[in-house]
Order: C-alpha cells, then structure tokens, then sequence
C-alpha cells in the first residue's frame, strides 16, 4: 500500500486551528526582513529546509491509517502466544479509566494539592505491587522492563558503593536470560559473568558457588525463567549470593506465572522489577509504552531515584503514569482472590496446550512447566528440513501470531510459548490441532512450509538486504540525488 | 471479582483432569512449600467493572483540571485534534506487540518507518529510530552514543530542562562519563565560555533549543564549536519550534533528540511522552532502540521491517548499544498522526501562533509595574519575568479563576543547572529528588546570567486566546496592585 508521503497533494489538509487572535510576529514571507521589532525571531534563526510533511484531507487520513490497522495483528484479532510477553488481553475498562481528564489532562508541575488524584494512584499502585512482590519501595519512574533493568542494577551499584566495596563489578547472569540483563548490565557499567545452565535449563548451583565471590556486585534472574521452568533451588541460589556478599535481582518479565501466590521477596530477592504491559495486562502498544517499576527491600531504599541520596533520575517526572493508571485498575478487578486465579489458569493453560503437543514435539526439559513452555524443532529439523521459522511462517497463515523464536539461545530451533489465562480451552484446543496438522505436513510436504505464509498481505521478507542497504526514511524518487547516503563511522566499542 | 479468565471452573476441572490433577494446587507441587506465601494477598478482594470504575474516577476527581494553561517546562498544553485521538485508539495498534513477525504486522512497521520520515523532515537529520522513552532519556542515549576512546566527557548547557540535565546525569555516572555545565550569558549558552574551555576529552555538547528558559540558542555557532573540537553536537529540539526554527541539521547537530509528547500527547501527569532521536547517516550502527527499514517480500513487493538489529540486546546481549527493547511505538504512531493531520502548513501555524501569542502575553505581562522579562534575547513560545511577589500568592491568585500560571524557578540559573527544584516546590514531596550531592560541585557554572527573584517561566500555546491573556494579565495586575 501507498505510504502516506504517497497520498499528499499539495494544499490538501483539514481546518484544525483558527486564524491567530493575535497578529503575526512573524512573517515567513518576508525572510530579508531585519526588523528587531519585539519578539520577532531573527532570520539567521530560521529553518530554511522546506518542511516535508504529508498534505493530506482528514478523509485520507482516516482510511490511511484504517488500512494500516488493517495490517496490523492485536490481541483482539485472535491467539498470541508470544513467549515471556505475556500477551493477555488488555480490559477496555482500564484503557477509558486512563482517559479520563482528571487524569490525563494534568499537567506534571501542577502543584501539589490538584494532584492528590494522581498520588494516590501512585500510592495505591506503589502498595498493592509492594504486597504481590514481597518489597518494601517501589518507584514508578522506569518505563519499561530493560529501563527497570537499568535502574535496578543502580541501586546495586550504589548499594556497594556507599559501603566503598569497590571491587565488586561483576553481575552473574544465567545465559538462559533476556537479551536485556547483559545489555542493562553493561549500560550500569558492570561486567557480565555468563552463568551456564543444567542441561534441564536451570541454575548449576557448584558453577554459581565457583563464580560467585568477593567481585560479585549480583545476581539477576528470572523465576520461572525464560524456558518456563521453576528453579526450586531459589532459596538456596540467592543465599549463594548473599553469602558471598552479592545482592539478587529479579526480572519479573515472568511474574504472570506466580503473582499471588510466590513472591520474589520470599524467595531471597533484593530488587525486582515488573513489567506491568505483561503482567498487569496493560497493553503493549506495539512496542510500548510499557512501565517497569523497580521494588526494593528497605535497606535500599535510600538509593531509589526520588531519594535525596538516590542514584538520580531515569526518567523525565514520574514514569509512564497512564500506564501505572491502567494496572491500578487491573489489579482492583482482580483483587486478592483474583490475582493468584489469574496465575494458576496462566499455568493451566501452558501445560494444557503443552501436553497436547507432546506426542509430537521435543519438549525441552522434564521439568513441570510453569505459565510458558519452550518446545525445540531441532529433530523435525534433521527429519525433515523444516526449522523453527518455517514452522512460525506457517502458523500465520493458520491465522495466529507465532510463538517466540529462537528464544531461549540455549535452545536449537526453539519455539516458545506462552497461552495466558486469557484464552479459552477451545482456543487452546484448535491451536493444538493445528501445531499437530503442521507438524504431519512438515513431514509429508516440507516444501509447502518453507514457503509460508500465503495468505498474509506481504510474504516472507527480504530482512539480510534491508540490513545490508539500509533504507530508513521515505524519499521521493526526485529527492533521491540530494542527500547524502550512508555512509557509516568506524563502529567503535565503548 | 472481575475475571478475564473465559474458561468456567468446570472447565477448569476437565483440563485439570487431562492433566491427571485434582486441584490447581498441584500443578505447583513441585515447588518447595516454604517458598509459597502462607497468607492471603493483603489486597482488597476485586471489584466489579462498574465499581472500579467508581473508585478511579472519584481519584480522577481529585485532580484539578486548569481551564486555562501558561505553564510548559518541558510539558506542553497543544490542541490534539480529535483524528489523531480516534486513530491513535484503534485496538490493532494499542494491543500489538513489537513487530517481530512482520508478515502480519506491516500496518504498525510502516505507521514507524512514516515516523521516522517525519522525525527527519522535522530535524533534517539522515536517520531516525523508533522512538525512546522520553525526551530526557533520549538526550542521555544521545549522550552515551557519543562516547568515545579518551572522550569521556559532555558538555552540558547550564539552560537544558533540569528534568533533562538529572537523568543525562544519571546515565552519564553509570557509564562513567562526566557531566561539565556551560554557563549561560544572557540566558542563553555562553559560546566564549565553552570555546574557551572545550577540550580533547570532550566526547559532546548538549544543548537545549529552546532552551529551558524560552530563548533560542545561537545553534549553529554552538555546534562551530563542539566540530572544532572534534566533539559530536546533540541537539534537543522543541519539535513544534522546529517548524520555524533552523533545523539540527542546518545548525550541524550530528545527533537531534527531544520530547515528542507537544505533537499530539495529553499532559498525562508527565507520561507516556515520546523521546525522538535521530542522526546523521555516520551515527547508524550507534543509534540504539528499534529501526524500521524498507525492503522487499518474495514476490517483490515494497514490505517494512525491523532491521540493523545486530545493534541490539536481543542479539549482542552485553555489546548492544543500549539495553531498550520497549520503546513508546503508540506515542510515536499518535506523533504521525498528529504531523499527518495538521500538515506542514498546520504545523507551521501552530508554531506562529505559540510565537505570536507569547509575545503578545510578554509585552502585556511585562508591561505591568515589577513583571519585567529577564532576558531580552528571541524567545519562541516561553519566556522569563520578575515578579514583585512571591511567585505562590500569584499562582494562588490565578488557580482560583481556573488558570495554571507561569511556572515559579529558582533565583539562579546554577541551582536550576544542577537540578534543584523550585522555590515554590510543587513536586510532590515524596516524588521530589532533591539536589544530587553527588553531582561534582566543581564542574558548575560561574553563571553570568542571573534569574531575578520570584522569577516565573511563563508559556503560551496555540491553545491561549486573547482573551486569556488579557484576563491573565488583568488578574496580575489585580494581585500585584492590592499587594503594593
């Protein structure tokens, strides 16, 4: 389809704003003009580059963005099992409690007695997380998981510096993690200990004993983690930590599996941080915004960002507040019996749907699983030919999204999924059957997969030739001579 | 009691049963029983829709809606047309996730790769990414980009929003980079300053345009300055202003940045907003966050999707060159939407208007016995007053008839600089940080640009009227007059 570029006609467009009330200060005909009359903007200030916005009619704009929506799969066109996303659905009751005016209407610097509102949203917020968590502080200013990543491991940070133990530069991470925990850990300006796993995908508790030491700043790790899997050796595992001086920091991107009813705070962790787009079910907004808020236990509280001693502010205010707004509602729907059902039907709904594939799929580990289950297509791939992407493209065309790929690293091939409690048992039912018809036809015709999907408006991608010339901006073919083109620096590391 | 769990707890049971378990309990058997939580969540029990929805509006009710707004300081009060509400709503784009199959999600990559377009045709830059989450944390990923092998330092324009210059701060001391102000000459950066005082360990230059206290920076000069030295230019933009403004690119800025929430995003108590960067063509490989980038399906048709993640945690872990992975995709799609409705012509108009009107609202404030406007060079659409009472008795004055004044700042660009909050402190008390000690005291500006007592940072918008200025004006002179 057309880009919206494509569809401006010049002198196109809709009355928004009314002729000004007050005369012009500036006249932009008149660039020569060297007038200091009050106020006047001088010329030499000016943008000269012509401003190369789409001209289009309301009409267009409606049906553009109409088309496009088209074009895109929510969590209300159908199945999303994406893997640690937790792709629930999102009430539309929490969605119009976040526009109301009182609350998204007020201003951030508005003084404090016409926010009470919003404070109490934060309190209420600050308190319930604080009693699902097991913490004692929670802020509300990350915006999301990896932002709360980055902030949690500051307290670490700060934690050991205020007590001068300076050697303490190594955060240890399970290679089973998100992408994020390394990243994150680098931005705070650690170094990454790589922690291998059992071969059932779970901390190695004489490798964590050898690696964790007087250089040891933490510990981050997700419980259940990214295969899906309960460490029952938590206690022990943060105890390993603590002994040797370190603190524990929780991801919570899969806190869906035990919310209710096993807290991180109870299980020996320090910091943890949510994500309250997965878990508390506010919606992702195609890649945000998400929030992240960071608990904490008491003895660190003093290093949370609006503390006076803190580690400084990460985020412009007060977070993603409409986000926060939304989970609030969330959790008040659910309360203290719903919460902990939400996390038991999560947990239902994986091992459900996990057993009705398992006549056919490798599953990774032995282990129970937990709110998600990662399946490997290494075998059928030997057999077959036909990989984890294949199998991916295919469910497309099946008319739902695909679980996660290549996710957990650790896995060949892997496919990782997460139903959540919000699918009904004939949605789980017809997903299954379709996961078993895939896997016949990989067998008998793996050409046809290779192939998908077909019935999407676009087929596979050309993903290497857009990496390899990169084209980002949208320009005219007229326009094309006159810009410079990549041309890239010297990458160097920091 | 609301429960969006469609399976019925017969249903539940059979499951349980094909399971071979009796309870739902056991499906967490193998956990250690100490580890579960002995109690009940100290929670309230749930709560219907229709009571919840009681619940947070009577919170919402708490809150004081201003008729009227001259308050900005790094959040802006602009009409959003009621398109760009509607669309930004659709359910497609407010419940999908990251466009990781981009098959079925082309409508959300495309909607990204026309923000990008439009982020560069605002800026003048070669490249954009997807979006950051808000303009402070965009100046700080701007800031880290720039870090080099013995450059290991940025220089800061003591007139950047103090919002801005904390998180820059935060960023820059975990990535052991150091923060140096630039003071400031008449309100605005001191380019003698810094040409003097630049040096070979500075890896950038960050300045605020506007600036934080309305007035427009001499950019290009500033970014002369940072080139000769071999240090990278960033740039953090108004983006409306950029309508009238020289571009980043013009100015030379290798990297521009700025809050994105003046283009169609509600005030919100201060999020979402929408951090927007983008860079010359050399930055591409050092841009963090998503891109979107045009390519070709198997049948040869034009298709969209995310690219140059070699970048990025998901691939490179501890070598990425961030650790972002949500970004704030329906900000920067309610962005488009609104560049889209409004247009260039619409665009340009808007910024004439905050102009026009400020200027108007400056010459009539000013005009009144002790507002006398601190700073006499171009402003865009806020600008700085004295006040002969305390700013709060004005400001109380003015709630009561419904008007969100001017916003009170410190008497003192350095305690601005380094992050104070203001005199009148508004901030709640429990989310208020207060000044950083850890902040590296030697590195402040000798500031040669003092702010008068009871200073007020004054905004005006295409929102204001006439009418609303005369009568703001007309209450100042009220208050002030019965107070002389």
């Amino acid at each position: 389809m057309q880009l919206i570029f494509e569809k401006s006609r010049p002198g196109r467009g809709s009355g928004i704003l009314p002729e000004s009330d007050i005369p012009q200060a500036l006249d932009l005909n008149e660039f020569g003009k060297t007038s200091s009359a009050f106020g006047e903007i001088p010329v030499e200030l000016r943008r000269k580059t012509k401003l190369n916005l789409p001209e289009v009619a309301e009409t267009d704009l409606l049906r553009h963005y109409t088309q496009l929506a088209k074009r895109t799969y929510g969590i209300n066109d159908g199945f999303y099992p994406l893997g640690s996303c937790t792709m629930k659905y999102n009430p539309r009751i929490d969605e119009e409690i976040a526009g109301l005016s009182g609350f998204s209407k007020i201003h951030p610097l508005q003084p404090k007695h016409t926010v009470e509102g919003c404070l109490e949203v934060l309190s209420l917020a600050e308190k319930y997380l604080c009693e699902i968590t097991g913490m004692d502080h929670m802020t509300f200013q990350p915006s999301a998981g990896a932002h709360g990543e980055f902030t949690g491991l500051l307290l670490i940070k700060a934690y050991h510096q205020k007590r001068k133990d300076d050697k303490r530069r190594k955060i240890i991470i399970p290679d089973s993690a998100h992408g994020t925990n390394p990243a994150s850990a680098a931005m705070a300006g650690f170094e990454v200990v790589n922690l291998s796993s059992t071969k059932e995908g779970l901390v190695d508790i004489e490798k964590l004993k050898e690696i964790a030491g007087e250089d040891t700043a933490g510990l981050m790790l997700t419980n259940p983690n990214t295969l899906g899997l309960f460490d029952r050796n938590i206690a022990q595992i943060t105890k390993i930590v603590h002994d040797a001086g370190g603190l524990t920091y929780y991801d919570g991107a899969n806190l869906n599996a035990i919310m209710g009813i096993i807290r991180p705070g109870d299980m020996g962790f320090d910091v943890v941080h949510l994500n309250l787009h997965k878990t508390f079910s506010t919606p992702h907004g195609g890649g945000g915004p998400g929030s992240g808020p960071v608990g904490c236990k008491d003895f660190l509280a003093g290093f949370l960002p609006e503390a006076p001693e803190g580690i400084g502010k990460v985020k412009a205010f007060y977070g993603n507040f409409l986000v926060v707004v939304r989970a609030l509602a969330y959790i008040l729907t659910l309360g203290r019996e719903g919460i902990p059902e939400a996390a038991q039907s999560a947990v239902l709904s994986a091992n459900y749907l996990k057993k009705k594939l398992s006549d056919m799929y490798e599953a990774t580990s032995a282990e129970p699983a937990m709110h998600e289950f990662v399946l490997s297509l290494a075998d059928l791939k030997k057999q077959c030919g036909v990989s984890a992407l294949d199998m991916a493209k295919a469910i497309l065309d099946n008319g739902f999204y695909p679980p996660t790929m290549y996710f957990p690293m650790i896995i060949p091939e892997a496919l990782m999924i997460e139903p959540t409690e919000t699918e009904s048992r004939e949605t789980l039912d017809h997903v299954a059957d379709v996961f078993k018809t895939l896997y016949h036809q990989a067998l008998e015709n793996p050409e046809s997969l290779r192939h998908s999907p077909a019935k999407t408006p676009v087929g596979r991608l050309d993903e290497v030739g857009a990496a390899r010339n990169p084209k980002l901006i949208y320009r005219p073919q007229s326009d094309g001579e006159n810009r410079p083109g990549i041309e890239e620096e010297a990458v160097t590391s920091r | 009691m609301g429960s969006y769990i469609p399976s019925t707890i017969a249903e539940r049971k059979s499951m349980l049963e094909f399971l071979g378990k009796t309870s739902m309990h056991e499906l967490f058997n193998h956990i250690p029983a100490e580890l579960f939580l002995s109690r009940p969540l100290d929670l309230p029990f749930g709560l219907s829709e229709l009571e919840v929805r009681k619940k947070l509006e009577d919170l919402a009710d708490q809150n004081g809606i201003f008729k009227t707004i001259f308050r900005g300081a790094g959040a802006y009060n602009h009409y959003i047309p009621s398109s760009v509400k509607y669309i930004s709503a659709k359910e497609e784009f407010v419940t999908a996730y990251t466009p990781y199959q981009a098959e079925i999600s082309q409508g959300l990559l495309q909607s990204i790769f026309e923000y990008q377009t439009m982020i560069c045709a605002l800026t003048g830059m070669d490249i954009s990414n997807a979006s950051v989450y808000d303009g402070a944390t965009a100046a700080a990923e701007a800031v880290l980009m720039c870090q080099d092998r013995g450059r290991n330092q940025v220089r800061v324009s003591a007139a950047i929003n103090p919002e801005t210059l904390k998180v820059v701060k935060t960023y820059c001391q975990a990535a052991g980079m150091t923060v140096v102000m630039i003071p400031l000459k008449g309100g605005v950066t001191d380019t003698e300053a810094l040409a003097s005082s630049i040096d070979d360990h500075t890896a950038a230059v960050l300045v605020q345009q506007p600036n934080y206290l309305g007035l427009i920076e001499d950019c290009e000069r500033i970014g002369e300055i940072a080139h000769a030295a071999s240090a990278k230019y960033i740039m953090s933009c108004y983006p409306v202003a950029l309508a009238l403004l020289k571009t980043p690119f013009e100015c030379g800025a290798d990297i521009a940045t700025g809050e994105g929430q003046p283009l169609g995003i509600p005030l919100s108590f201060g999020g979402p907003y929408l951090g927007y960067m983008a860079c010359r063509a050399a930055l591409l490989r050092r841009l963090p966050g998503r891109i979107v980038g045009e390519t070709t399906d198997v049948h040869g048709e034009r298709a969209f999707v995310l690219t140059l993640q070699a970048r990025e945690q998901h691939i490179r872990r501890e070598k990425a060159t961030s650790s972002i992975c949500s970004n704030q995709a329906l900000c920067a799609l309610t962005a488009s939407i609104y560049l889209g409705a409004l247009g260039p012509s619409g665009l340009i108009s808007v910024a004439e208007q905050c102009h026009a009107k400020a200027t108007y609202a400056a010459e009539q404030i000013s005009a009144v016995a002790g507002f006398e406007l601190a700073f006499s060079g171009p402003f865009f659409n806020e600008f700085v007053t004295s006040c002969p009472i305390p700013a709060e008795e004005l400001m109380d004055q003015l709630e009561k008839k419904g008007i969100l004044g001017g916003y009170p700042i410190t008497s003192g660009v350095d305690q601005i600089a380094l992050g104070s909050s203001p005199k009148s402190s508004d901030f709640p008390v429990k989310l208020a940080k207060a000044n950083d000690p850890s902040v590296n005291l030697s590195t402040a500006p000798n500031s040669l640009s003092k702010l008068p007592e009871n200073a007020i940072l004054w905004c005006v918008t295409e929102v204001n009227t006439k009418a609303e200025i005369d009568q703001l004006v007309k209450i100042i002179k009220e208050v002030t007059g019965r107070c002389n």
